[in-house]
C-alpha cells in the first residue's frame, strides 16, 4: 500500500550534512509529493466537496449544503454499515493476528521443509481478490459446490446465503489472504530478536512457551502494532473481496461502509451521500491510525534492546 | 518529529487508499475488451484517409444474444466501410453502474444500450441523450414495422429518445416436465396449487423454485406477478406515478406476505440469496433437474437451450404464463418484463457519430436479416408480423406462446426496477433483498417503500 516515500520533512536538516546536500533533498520529494497531491489531496478535496452537492452522476452538481449529510447521519443503513465495519475489522484482526504470530514465528525458524512450508503458505497473497473471492463462491456453492460434488453434508451449508454464515466466510477468506503478509512481518520481526536474549532465558531454565510469552512476544510489540495497523486501515477498505463475494449480501448482513459507498453512489444515483460516507471512512481510518501509534507509546524510538 | 513521521506516512497511505478506491471504481475503462476485432482492425485498413469517423457502442455480453448484437454490427461494418461501429461487451450488471458513470464523466459511447424507462428518464434531465421524435417522424417507415407497445419506455414527457430493438421479454414461469413427471404432479394452474406443490418436491428433495436471488431483480419478478394478479396493474401503476403511500395498498401486503409464506414453505433453491442470475447457474439449476421450476425472462429460453444439452430440443422444458391467484383482481393474461430494449444517442457524440448511429438504426437495427437471427435465440423480435416466419423455426412452439402473450396481454408492464429512477429502484431492491431473507415484514417493507416513493 505504501508505495510512497516520506514526504518532505520540514525543519532543518542536521548540521553534520552539507550544505550543498540540503539544498537538493527537499527536491527529491517533488515527485512523491506531485503524486500524492495528484491522487491523494486532490481526489480527497473533490469528495469532500461532493458531500455538500447532490449529483446522480450524470447532470449538474448542484450545491445543497449539509443535506447529504443529514440524510446520511440519520439512516439507520450508516449505523448497521458501519457496526458492520468494525465488526470486520475486530473479529480479522483477532483471528489474524494470533494465527500470523505463529507462523511467524514457525518461519523464522530453522526446522526441516521450513522453505517449502513458506511457499506453500505464501500462495494466498499472489492471488488478486476478485479470482480468490470467485474461487471460494465456486467452491461454497451449496449446489454446485465441494459440499454437492463430495456429498459432504457438513460443507453443504448456505454459506453465503445466511447472515451468520456469509459474514463468518468473509472474515475466513480475508484472514486466509492476509495472514500470509502478516506472518511475513512477523517472520521479519521475530528474526530481529537477538539470540542473546534466548541464550540468557535458556541459562536459566526456560522453557520454549515461558521464552515465547517473555521474550518473543514483548519484542515483538512494534511489529504488532504495524501489523494491526494495516489490518486494521486495511479493513476499512475491503470491497473487491465482498463484492464478488455476497454484493453486501444477504440482506444487508455483509454491508461494509465501502460497499454502502458503492451502492449509494454508483447504483442509486446518489454521489452526495456516497461522499460523505467516503469523507467517514477516511475519518474513521486516521483515528484508528493514530490511536494505534498512541498505543506504542510517545517515544517509538526507545531501545528495546537493553541487556542485549 | 521523528516519532510522527510514521503516521503521517498512514496518513498517506489512508488518503490514497480510499478516494483512489472511488477514483477507480469511476473510471473502470479497463473492463471489457472490444470485440469483432476482425471488423475494427477491417476498418482501420479500408479507412484510409479522411473518413475516420467511427461510432462506439456497448452491449451486453451473455449469449447467444451477444453474437446477434455483434453480428449485426458486422454486418453493418461491411456494408458502411466508411462509417463503422465499435463494439464492446459488459456483462449485465456491471453494465448498469458502467454506463451511467461513462454518461456522467461525458465517455459515453455513440450508441447507448439500455432498457429504457426510469434510467432513460434521467439520461433525458441530465440532457445526455438526444431527442429522436423528428427523426422518427422523417422516417416514419422505421417507426411503423415496430410494435407500437415498445415505444412506451423510449417516451418521455411525449418525445422519443431511443430506438426500441431487439426482442419483448415476458416473464415466463418455466418448469423442468421430466421432474413433474418423476414426483407424479401436474403444473400448477393458480397460487393454491404452487403452494400444494412446494411440500411434494420438497419431499422428494428437489427444490420447488431455482433463484438467482443475489441479483435481486430476480426476486423483484416475484412480486410483480403477485402485484399484478392480487390487485391488477393498478396497484404498480400508483407507485409509478408517485402517489402518497401506494404501498399502502391491501393487495401489496397482501402479495408481501404470500411471497415471505413461500420463503418460509422453502419455495426457493437452498443458497438462493448467493446465486447470482449473471452466472446462469439458476437455469442450470432448472435443466440439471435440482429445482422443478424458475420464474425467468424470455431470453433464459435462448441460453438454457445453449447451455442444458437436449434440455430444450428434447421437448423437457415447460412454460407458461404465471397462473391466477384464487381471489386476485389481475387478469390472468397480464405480464410484465420487458417491452424491449433501448438504443439512444448519446448528446455527446459527434455529428459524424450520430449520423452512422441513425444509419445503423434505420438499416440494421432488425432488418429482416436481424430479426430473424433475434427469432434464432427463440426471442420474439418486436417486429410487426414477426410471427409468420415462426413455424419453420425449432423453437416455433415457445415463440407462438411468447408472441401470444406479448400480443394478448392485457396490461404489459415493464420491469419495476427499469420503470423506477434508479434511486428509487436501488431501494426498492434492497428491500426486497431483506424481504426475501425474511429479515424486515411486509409491514417494514411497506413503511420503507412509502418513504421513498417520488424520489
Amino acid at each position: 500500500m505504501s508505495v510512497f516515500t516520506t514526504p518532505a520533512r520540514r525543519g532543518t536538516p542536521p548540521a553534520a550534512t552539507g550544505g550543498a546536500r540540503s539544498g537538493v533533498l527537499p527536491w527529491l520529494a517533488v515527485p512523491a509529493l506531485a503524486i500524492f497531491v495528484a491522487f491523494g489531496v486532490i481526489p480527497l478535496v473533490g469528495v469532500l466537496f461532493l458531500s455538500f452537492t447532490s449529483w446522480d452522476g450524470l447532470g449538474e452538481i448542484h450545491m445543497s449544503g449539509l443535506t447529504s449529510w443529514r440524510a446520511v447521519l440519520a439512516d439507520p443503513g450508516l449505523v448497521h454499515a458501519v457496526l458492520v465495519t468494525f465488526l470486520v475489522m475486530a473479529v480479522s484482526w483477532a483471528v489474524q493476528t494470533p494465527a500470523s504470530i505463529l507462523i511467524g514465528v514457525f518461519l523464522a525458524g530453522h526446522q526441516r521443509y521450513r522453505t517449502l512450508l513458506a511457499v506453500l503458505y505464501f500462495v494466498p497473497l499472489l492471488l488478486s481478490s476478485a479470482a480468490i473471492a470467485i474461487a471460494y463462491k465456486a467452491l461454497l456453492d451449496p449446489n454446485f459446490g465441494l459440499g454437492a460434488g463430495l456429498g459432504i453434508d457438513l460443507l453443504t451449508q448456505d454459506w453465503l446465503g445466511e447472515p451468520v454464515l456469509a459474514f463468518s466466510v468473509v472474515i475466513f477468506v480475508v484472514s486466509w489472504q492476509f495472514i500470509p503478509f502478516h506472518s511475513l512481518i512477523y517472520q521479519g520481526g521475530v528474526r530481529q530478536i537477538p539470540r542473546s536474549l534466548y541464550e540468557a532465558a535458556e541459562m536459566d531454565g526456560a522453557g520454549r512457551v515461558r521464552k515465547f510469552f517473555s521474550i518473543t512476544l514483548p519484542q515483538l510489540k512494534y511489529t504488532i502494532i504495524t501489523s494491526s495497523t494495516l489490518m486494521v486501515v486495511g479493513s476499512l477498505t475491503f470491497f473487491d473481496l465482498i463484492f464478488v463475494l455476497t454484493v453486501g449480501g444477504p440482506g444487508d448482513a455483509t454491508r461494509v461502509l465501502a460497499l454502502d459507498m458503492w451502492k449509494r453512489g454508483f447504483q442509486a444515483g446518489l454521489m452526495g451521500p456516497a461522499s460523505v460516507i467516503a469523507v467517514i471512512l477516511v475519518l474513521v481510518g486516521l483515528v484508528l491510525a493514530l490511536l494505534l501509534r498512541r498505543l506504542g507509546g510517545r517515544d517509538a524510538n526507545a531501545s528495546q534492546m537493553e541487556g542485549a | 518529529m521523528e516519532s510522527t513521521t510514521p503516521s503521517r506516512r498512514t496518513f498517506l497511505t489512508l488518503s490514497m487508499g480510499i478516494p483512489l478506491g472511488a477514483a477507480l471504481a469511476a473510471c473502470g475503462t479497463s473492463g471489457p475488451a472490444p470485440v469483432g476485432g476482425a471488423a475494427s482492425s477491417a476498418a482501420a485498413t479500408t479507412g484510409g484517409g479522411g473518413s475516420g469517423a467511427k461510432a462506439t457502442y456497448w452491449y451486453l455480453s451473455v449469449q447467444p444474444q451477444e453474437g446477434v448484437r455483434t453480428r449485426a454490427v458486422e454486418r453493418f461494418n461491411k456494408a458502411n466501410p466508411n462509417g463503422q461501429i465499435t463494439g464492446t461487451t459488459v456483462q449485465n450488471d456491471a453494465y448498469k453502474t458502467k454506463i451511467k458513470t461513462a454518461i456522467g464523466a461525458g465517455q459515453a459511447p455513440t450508441i447507448i444500450w439500455g432498457w429504457g424507462g426510469g434510467t432513460l428518464r434521467t439520461y433525458v434531465q441530465a440532457g445526455q441523450v438526444d431527442d429522436l421524435t423528428s427523426w422518427f417522424e422523417q422516417n416514419a417507415a422505421v417507426k411503423d414495422r415496430l410494435f407500437p407497445s415498445s415505444f412506451g419506455a423510449a417516451t418521455i414527457d411525449g418525445k422519443i429518445y431511443a430506438m426500441p430493438c431487439e426482442t419483448v421479454q415476458p416473464i415466463v414461469l418455466y418448469y423442468n416436465k421430466t421432474v413433474f413427471e418423476k414426483v407424479g404432479v401436474q403444473p400448477p394452474q393458480s397460487w393454491g396449487d404452487i403452494m400444494a406443490l412446494v411440500p411434494k418436491f420438497n419431499a422428494a428433495g428437489i427444490a420447488p423454485f431455482s433463484l438467482g436471488g443475489q441479483s435481486r431483480w430476480t426476486n423483484m419478478m416475484w412480486l410483480e406477478f403477485l402485484f399484478d394478479r392480487i390487485g391488477g396493474p393498478e396497484v404498480f401503476q400508483a407507485v409509478f406515478d408517485g402517489k402518497k403511500d401506494a404501498w399502502s395498498n391491501p393487495a401489496a401486503l397482501d402479495a408481501l406476505t404470500k411471497l415471505q409464506d413461500l420463503v418460509k414453505a422453502k419455495g426457493f433453491i437452498k443458497g438462493f440469496s448467493s446465486i447470482t442470475a449473471d452466472s446462469n447457474a439458476d437455469q442450470a439449476l432448472l435443466y440439471t433437474g435440482k429445482a422443478a421450476m424458475m420464474l425467468h425472462g424470455g431470453w433464459t429460453y435462448g441460453s438454457m437451450s445453449t447451455d442444458g444439452g437436449d434440455f430444450v430440443s428434447g421437448g423437457h422444458l415447460g412454460y407458461m404464463n404465471f397462473p391466477p391467484v384464487e381471489g386476485g383482481k389481475g387478469d390472468p393474461s397480464n405480464t410484465v418484463g420487458n417491452p424491449g430494449q433501448y438504443l439512444s444517442i448519446s448528446s455527446k457524440a459527434t455529428p459524424e457519430q450520430k449520423e452512422i448511429a441513425k444509419k445503423f438504426f434505420a438499416t440494421a437495427v432488425l432488418n429482416a436479416e436481424d430479426a430473424k437471427e433475434w427469432a434464432g435465440t427463440g426471442a420474439v423480435p418486436i417486429v410487426k408480423g414477426a410471427d409468420a416466419g415462426f413455424a419453420t423455426s425449432k423453437d416455433a412452439d415457445f415463440l407462438k406462446f411468447v408472441y401470444g402473450i406479448a400480443s394478448n396481454a392485457k396490461s404489459f408492464a415493464q420491469s419495476w426496477d427499469q420503470a423506477l429512477s434508479p434511486t428509487a429502484a436501488e431501494v426498492l431492491l434492497d428491500n426486497i433483498a431483506k424481504l426475501f431473507q425474511l429479515s424486515i415484514t411486509p409491514q417494514q417493507f411497506v413503511s420503507n417503500m412509502n418513504a421513498v416513493i417520488g424520489s
